[in-house]
């Protein structure tokens, strides 16, 4: 601060900070020129003329959105349309959104919502319906087709074979395994209330041990010295004893689609592995928003989200499988299985039952 | 989300050499700098005019009519009007009018009001414990914040030794790095099988105030740290020379004289704690929720706007009374600044051993080695020693080439690069903002006005523009999407807009940067302003010539610290933030979101990048500022 510092060098400071202020200010003229030359586009169907997909079409989604470039540019050429991107935070947050803006939705289309806010989003009324060609209806969520299924992933817990086989213990396969004491302190899972794989778990739970028993379970879960993160960060990262973490608990909750990722080049073994006997599915779907300034281009877009080329796309950049038959990638057809029956809940009961079981587990889970 | 990733905090500042010695013939040359700002005192307290009321100046210029005076008044207060109602308007519609939208909602039921929310949160003990913990875990983070970081500011500040400079730019790092990282980092070190696992603090109340404190650290060691390289040595050494033991000196003499640093440091530090979000999540889980994180599980996941709103409320309450608190113990102190010129403040040589060997500096060096290795160093280490860690299992620089891809398999739309350059184009917008308001604000709040109410409202005023600090981050994202469709009724729809994510950045850096300029442009002297007036400057020529050569000095570090702000911002961001062009904790935040050791290792580069962006941009305002204070 009191440094001496020479006559000259002491002029120069005013002229560096102007200069400074000066850079700065032709930083953020140019960008805010180039932005709103990028938001020239005609406003979001501001233009669209009704039967035609034209102008621009606005997708909002969640915050794990992301699909390669090149697809959204070929979008954009087969259909003369602008695709804007908007993920205004999680799955959750997403819904909830939808609904505080249904009188000036935030956009045309959304993807993203999930089946255990899926039922809240049609009761709200922010959704039109719309079924596309190709709609699998083995997903299908409701009879009037205000959703449409585009991929899915199961959540299930993660075993770290390599600890396992270290310990000479056998590798626990249900959800009941989880209880027994020969498992106690190994298991980490996350939040219900701060994360969505943690709802996914509670959910199993449910599916799993029913009204009655589910409390019961997370009991003696808690007995076994369960232990809860906040988010999939930190349990995977701190906690998980695989691979890519450093932690010493060998059980964790993650997805199916996890293993892949821990598979060293060229090796021909997972280090981890999914329990396909804990998961629970979760399926994603897209929706043309009610009151959409586009709707035709909001159809366009579930159109391509079901297309070959998305969908094809959706598991190395979303991590999620497709709902359609495309071809997987190789390492994930070797280290990445579907778990065969995933417990099932009812989306509607889900719906309803969510919030008073997030209660209720923080009351039993967390005290 | 709202993961502070805020700054560090504003140093204050120094009194003009040129315009103490400008106002010296006036004193007479009185020997002691603490006689000469008692008077100053007991004339401000009085409230005698002559003090800087906006532009007074004309009155000794001696207009040649009444209608010129007319006018000239006239064009004053609007002068002044703009001056104030720019940020007031800023404030207004990108501040107030999104957050009163969102909180009106939980507020009304079928067009009628309802306040039955309040009976109902309150009844619930849960309320009670959330508040209970939001209170204590602020309070103690700021104690210990404080506690830590004035033997810091000392040692940085008041001391000179090899290397501190390196030292100045590597504590204010963890300030803007994203908690997402940094929480993974912390708790890698509290774990059980981590080099602080003994201590038995993951997931606890302790961990979280840790944490706290790893954040907030610099602010207090800046903002106190600032003040005191320009606090006039005298009086102690006065004090020391009538037989004063050297901690009875400090506590007796300086400590009291850097209460205005200390009040202010404290309270945006007990603001950052209070309104924590990620942090406290991923190194305390819900049983240590806060009033923030219970508004962030109402609002996104339950969509009970009611209850958030009560708790909003409660937060706004909460933060009130504190800045009300902190500007008392300011304004108390603030005027009996005793800031001495450069020639007598001079950084001493630190001095461990050997006969010039003093205790203030061994405690000083003790205390703040202890708070850079273990609470910075081994949460920051953890982040630069994983950076390193190839996804292969080996060492090297693995990660850092993988940012200029897509991520493990494509986890991202775009490279690292391109989001660093969004961040640093977003940040660019966003600091200008924050500047033009953030000086405005402090130009008018740095006036004295004569009449009592015209005072209060400058304080009010000064209250306003912290508010953006001690409101949740959801409040104000959730607030942007259902106001900015038709703000004010006008036919626009700002919410896809890319303006909109460096205007909420800058909301957030308004506070800063006026606790950076406002300090500076309160120490000049008024007597200069009147001494100008009288050889006749108008006040625009007042403002140009007196004000603007001492704030412009104090500009490099505001451009600074907002620069790191709106880098490191992601709560509100993440509400508004655009996929395709998404900016570097965006990206950072998807990629430690992945699984796979290519994703983690990339995030920890970027990490370290984001760190090293932030640090480089400090040291060049530092420079900037270091050199305006050599010339003071």
């Amino acid at each position: 601060m009191t440094r001496h510092i020479p006559r000259r060098a002491r002029r120069a400071v005013p002229t560096t900070t102007a200069l400074v202020t000066a850079a700065m200010l032709a930083l953020a003229g140019c960008t805010a020129a180039e932005d709103a030359a990028d938001d020239d586009a005609p406003a979001p169907g501001g233009t669209a003329t009704a039967g035609t997909a034209s102008g621009t079409v606005v997708l909002v989604t969640h915050d794990s959105f992301a699909l390669p470039d090149e697809l959204v540019a070929q979008f954009e050429a087969d259909t003369g349309l602008t695709l804007e991107q908007r993920a205004p935070g999680d799955g959750g947050a997403l819904v909830n959104q939808l609904i505080l803006t249904k009188d000036a939705p935030l956009g045309d289309v959304v993807y993203g919502i999930d089946n255990s806010f899926a039922t809240r989003a049609i009761d709200e009324g922010v959704l039109e319906p719309y079924t596309p060609d190709g709609a699998v209806a083995e997903y299908a969520i409701d009879d009037e087709g205000y959703l449409t299924a585009v991929d899915m992933g199961d959540v299930c817990i993660n075993v770290d074979h390599e600890w396992f086989a270290e310990a000479g213990i056998p590798e626990p396969t249900s959800l009941a395994d989880l209880t027994d004491p020969a498992y106690k302190d190994l298991l980490v899972v996350t939040n219900p209330a701060t994360s969505s794989p943690g709802l996914a778990f509670l959910a199993a739970t449910v599916g799993a041990f029913g009204e009655d028993g589910w409390v019961d379970y997370w009991a003696a879960l808690r007995e076994n010295g369960v232990k809860v993160a906040a988010g999939w960060s930190d349990a995977y990262y701190v906690d998980f004893s695989g691979p890519s973490s450093e932690g010493d608990r060998p059980l964790v909750l993650s997805y199916a689609s996890s293993p892949p990722y821990e598979v060293p080049e060229g090796a021909t073994e997972a280090p981890t592995g999914a329990l396909l006997d804990t998961c629970f599915r979760q399926v994603e779907y897209a929706g043309v928003i009610a009151g959409a300034a586009n709707p035709e281009g909001a159809r366009a877009v579930v159109d391509w989200l079901l297309s070959p080329e998305v969908q094809a796309a959706i598991p190395e950049n979303m991590y999620m499988y497709p709902v359609t038959d495309v071809a997987l990638p190789e390492s994930w057809t070797q280290f990445a299985p579907l778990a065969p029956s995933p417990v099932e809940v009812d989306p509607a009961e889900l719906s309803e039952n969510r919030d008073a079981w997030i209660e209720t587990w923080t009351d039993t889970v967390i005290g | 989300m709202r993961h502070p990733a805020p700054p560090p905090t504003p140093p204050p500042a120094p009194v003009p050499a040129r315009a103490g010695s400008a106002a010296v013939p006036a004193d007479g040359g009185v020997p002691t700098a603490a006689i000469r700002a008692r008077r100053r005192d007991l004339r401000w307290g009085r409230g005698e005019p002559g003090r800087g009321e906006p532009g007074r100046g004309e009155r000794g210029r001696g207009g040649s009519g009444s209608d010129r005076r007319g006018r000239a008044r006239w064009l004053r207060w609007v002068a002044w009007g703009v001056a104030a109602g720019v940020p007031l308007v800023f404030l207004g519609v990108f501040f107030a009018y999104p957050v009163l939208s969102l909180v009106g909602r939980g507020f009304v039921t079928d067009g009628a009001l309802d306040l039955s929310g309040f009976g109902d949160v309150f009844g619930r003990d849960r309320t009670w414990r959330v508040v209970g913990l939001t209170l204590a875990q602020a309070s103690l983070g700021t104690v210990l914040a404080v506690v830590l970081g004035v033997p810091g500011a000392y040692l940085l500040y008041r001391t000179t030794f090899r290397g501190q400079g390196l030292l100045r730019a590597f504590v204010i790092v963890p300030f803007v790095l994203p908690t997402v990282v940094v929480g993974v980092a912390f708790r890698s070190v509290l774990a059980p099988h981590g080099p602080l696992g003994f201590l038995g603090w993951d997931g606890t109340f302790a961990g979280v105030v840790a944490a706290l404190v790893f954040f907030n650290y610099a602010v207090v060691v800046r903002t106190v740290g600032g003040f005191w390289a320009h606090l006039d040595p005298r009086t102690e050494q006065a004090a020391r020379a009538l037989g004063a033991p050297p901690w009875r000196a400090f506590l007796a003499v300086t400590l009291p004289a850097l209460t205005p640093a200390i009040a202010s440091a404290a309270a945006v530090v007990f603001l950052f704690c209070a309104t924590a979000f990620g942090v406290v999540l991923v190194l305390g889980g819900v049983q240590y929720g806060t009033v923030e994180t219970e508004i962030w599980v109402q609002t996104t996941q339950m969509l009970d706007l009611r209850a958030a709103a009560v708790l909003s409320v409660v937060q706004v309450v909460v933060v009130t009374g504190v800045l009300w608190a902190a500007g008392s113990a300011r304004a108390r102190r603030e005027r009996a600044l005793a800031l001495g010129a450069p020639d007598r403040v001079r950084a001493v040589p630190l001095a461990l051993r050997g006969p010039g060997a003093r205790w203030s500096d061994r405690l000083a060096a003790a205390v703040t080695g202890v708070v850079v290795v273990v609470l910075l160093g081994l949460p920051l280490g953890t982040v630069l020693v994983r950076s390193l860690r190839a996804p292969d299992g080996g060492w090297g620089l693995a990660n850092y080439a993988n940012l200029a891809t897509t991520g493990g398999r494509n986890a991202l739309d775009v490279t690292v690069w391109q989001a660093a350059v969004t961040s640093l184009r977003t940040a660019a917008d966003a600091t200008m903002l924050a500047v033009v308001v953030g000086g405005l604000v402090a130009l008018v709040v740095s006036r004295r006005p004569r009449s009592r109410a015209a005072r209060r409202s400058v304080r009010v005023l000064d209250a306003l523009f912290m508010l953006p600090l001690g409101v949740s981050a959801v409040t104000v994202g959730f607030g942007f999407l259902i106001s900015m469709h038709d703000p004010f009724g006008l036919d626009l729809d700002l919410r896809g807009s890319t303006l909109l994510i460096p205007i909420a950045q800058a909301v957030v850096a308004v506070p800063l940067v006026v606790r950076t300029v406002l300090p500076v442009l309160r120490a000049i002297d008024t007597r200069l302003h009147e001494a100008a007036a009288v050889l006749g400057a108008g006040p625009a020529r007042v403002l140009a010539h007196v004000d603007w050569p001492v704030a412009a000095r104090s500009l490099g570090l505001a451009v600074g610290l907002a620069f790191a702000v709106s880098l490191g911002e992601f709560g509100a961001t993440s509400f508004l933030a655009r996929p395709d062009r998404p900016t570097l904790p965006v990206v950072i935040f998807r990629l430690i979101g992945r699984p796979g050791a290519e994703n983690l290792g990339m995030a920890f580069a970027a990490c370290v990048l984001l760190g090293a962006v932030t640090a480089l941009v400090m040291a060049v305002a530092e420079r900037l500022r270091s050199g305006a204070a050599g010339e003071f």
